[in-house]
């Protein structure tokens, strides 16, 4: 697990540095995504998907680790629209639509999109 | 009719030991057919957990995780539901003003008769529940209803369950009144449907999703759900009444919320003790 991060990282590195021209999202907007991640009464992603944070407490494992996002969603606003509405890629999806029903706001998704994007 | 539905019980049971996989029956009164509902729900989990045998399925959650159940078999050393049910017998033993009592309101003085329950009224054409029938039992007799989720009603409902322990369900859904089987529909169609703002249906957590973590908690199969209650419940500290339950995990759907014996969760409880025919009465129970 450990070494497949640091390879995972050593490979983000390398592709974030072959897209340089990509702007880096701003902390705040990475704390703020993070914090929603990790709130029950906000994301509350962690319930269901475990991410190797350290702040991570009581991960559920209703839905898949968020690891390697970058590689799986090359194209982020995929990312961004699988957590707007989890059920137009399976309409029986345990995982909730957040945006479709305003459980987040569109600036929320923003953040926990950009959050999510580093691991 | 009662003959058949024994026989072709047992035989449900034979079967399924031979992993065969009974198909599910659909959403429409043409189609639907409890015992083949009955019989997939209980394949459904028998292949998801090899080796359980169906009577263990009263057990809920501890069923199928054993690091739950070491804890749980710890907890039941002392069950923590002891007092509440000396209450309830003393409650269901003290005459009301009139000098009636809860005995002359049910079929062999209440004892015993819990896994007839809930049932069919065909005069009032609803589904009737034991702890309705308590309430109506006490109003009758010109004392106050008591409230429903916790208390007094949840100590006597533990009583009369405990009389009825070992006790096999058997919830009948009439042939010829075809509202009864529209109720099991509306139950069944209330378990599966998704809702509210979390879009989660009873069936997400309790079919694919049982015995996966959502953060620290487990939900157990669906099949079972009702045998054990009324329960006492660590988190809620006390007793507690089915639909106390029912109230909280559909609250979980962050759905506007309904409340206990409402039309939809008495027909819902139709739907899960009908699913839990063949398994016996164990309540009062214990949870985490
Ligand atoms: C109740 C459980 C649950 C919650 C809460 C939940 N998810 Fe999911 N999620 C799932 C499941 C299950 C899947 C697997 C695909 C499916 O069944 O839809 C999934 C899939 C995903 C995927 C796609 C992963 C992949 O590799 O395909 C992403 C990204 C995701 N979730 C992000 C989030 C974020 C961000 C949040 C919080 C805002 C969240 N999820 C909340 C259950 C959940
Ligand atoms: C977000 C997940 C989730 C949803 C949705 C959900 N439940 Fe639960 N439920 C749980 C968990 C977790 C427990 C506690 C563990 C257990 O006992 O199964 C539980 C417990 C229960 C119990 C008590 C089980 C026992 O053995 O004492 C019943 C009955 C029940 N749920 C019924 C329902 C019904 C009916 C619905 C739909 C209205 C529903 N649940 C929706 C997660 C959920």
């Amino acid at each position: 697990m450990r070494k497949l991060t640091t390879v995972l990282s050593v490979a983000t590195a390398a592709l974030a540095l072959s897209s340089s021209a990509v702007a880096t999202p701003p902390q705040e907007l990475i704390d703020e995504g993070r914090a929603i991640y990790h709130d029950k009464t906000r994301g509350n992603c962690i319930s269901c998907h475990n991410i190797d944070d350290p702040v991570a407490n009581l991960p559920g494992n209703q839905g898949p680790m968020m690891i390697a996002m970058k590689q799986r969603f090359p194209d982020k606003r995929l990312l961004r629209a699988q957590v707007w509405d989890a059920t137009v890629a399976n309409p029986l999806s345990i995982m909730p639509p957040v945006g479709k029903h305003w459980i987040l706001s569109e600036d929320e998704i923003d953040a926990v999109v950009e959050y999510i994007y580093q691991y | 009719m009662q003959k058949t539905k024994h026989s072709l019980l047992s035989v449900g049971f034979a079967v399924l030991s031979h992993a065969a996989v009974a198909a599910e029956s659909g959403f429409t009164l043409e189609t639907v057919d409890p015992d083949a509902d009955r019989l997939a729900l209980q394949a459904f989990y028998q292949q998801r957990f090899p080796g359980v045998p169906l009577e263990e399925y009263v057990n809920g959650i501890y069923a199928i995780d054993p690091d739950s159940r070491k804890q749980w078999d710890a907890l039941m050393e002392f069950p923590p539901y002891e007092f509440d049910l000396e209450e309830g017998e003393e409650l269901f033993n003290t005459p009301f003003a009139n000098g009636q009592g809860y005995a002359d309101c049910f079929e062999n003085g209440g004892i015993g008769i819990r896994q007839k329950y809930p049932y069919w009224n065909r005069e009032e054409g609803s589904v009737k529940t034991l702890e309705q029938e308590i309430n109506e039992c006490r109003v009758k007799n010109g004392e106050e209803p008591l409230p429903w989720k916790k208390g007094d009603l949840a100590k006597v409902s533990a009583y009369m369950a405990f009389t009825s322990r070992g006790k096999v369900f058997e919830i009948e859904i009439p042939a010829d009144d075809s509202r009864a089987l529209q109720a099991y529909l509306d139950g069944k169609e209330f378990f599966y449907s998704k809702r509210g703002q979390l879009n989660l249906s009873c069936a997400n957590c309790h079919l694919k999703g049982s015995r996966i973590h959502v953060r620290a908690d487990l939900p157990g199969p669906a099949l079972g759900h009702p045998t054990h209650f009324p329960v006492v419940r660590s988190k809620w500290g006390e007793i507690g009444t089915l639909h106390r339950r029912y109230e909280g995990c559909y609250r979980d759907t962050r759905s506007v919320p309904l409340p206990p014996q409402a039309d939809e969760f008495r027909k819902l409880e139709y739907f899960q003790t009908y699913m839990s025919n063949g398994l016996v009465v164990n309540g009062p129970g214990a949870r985490k």
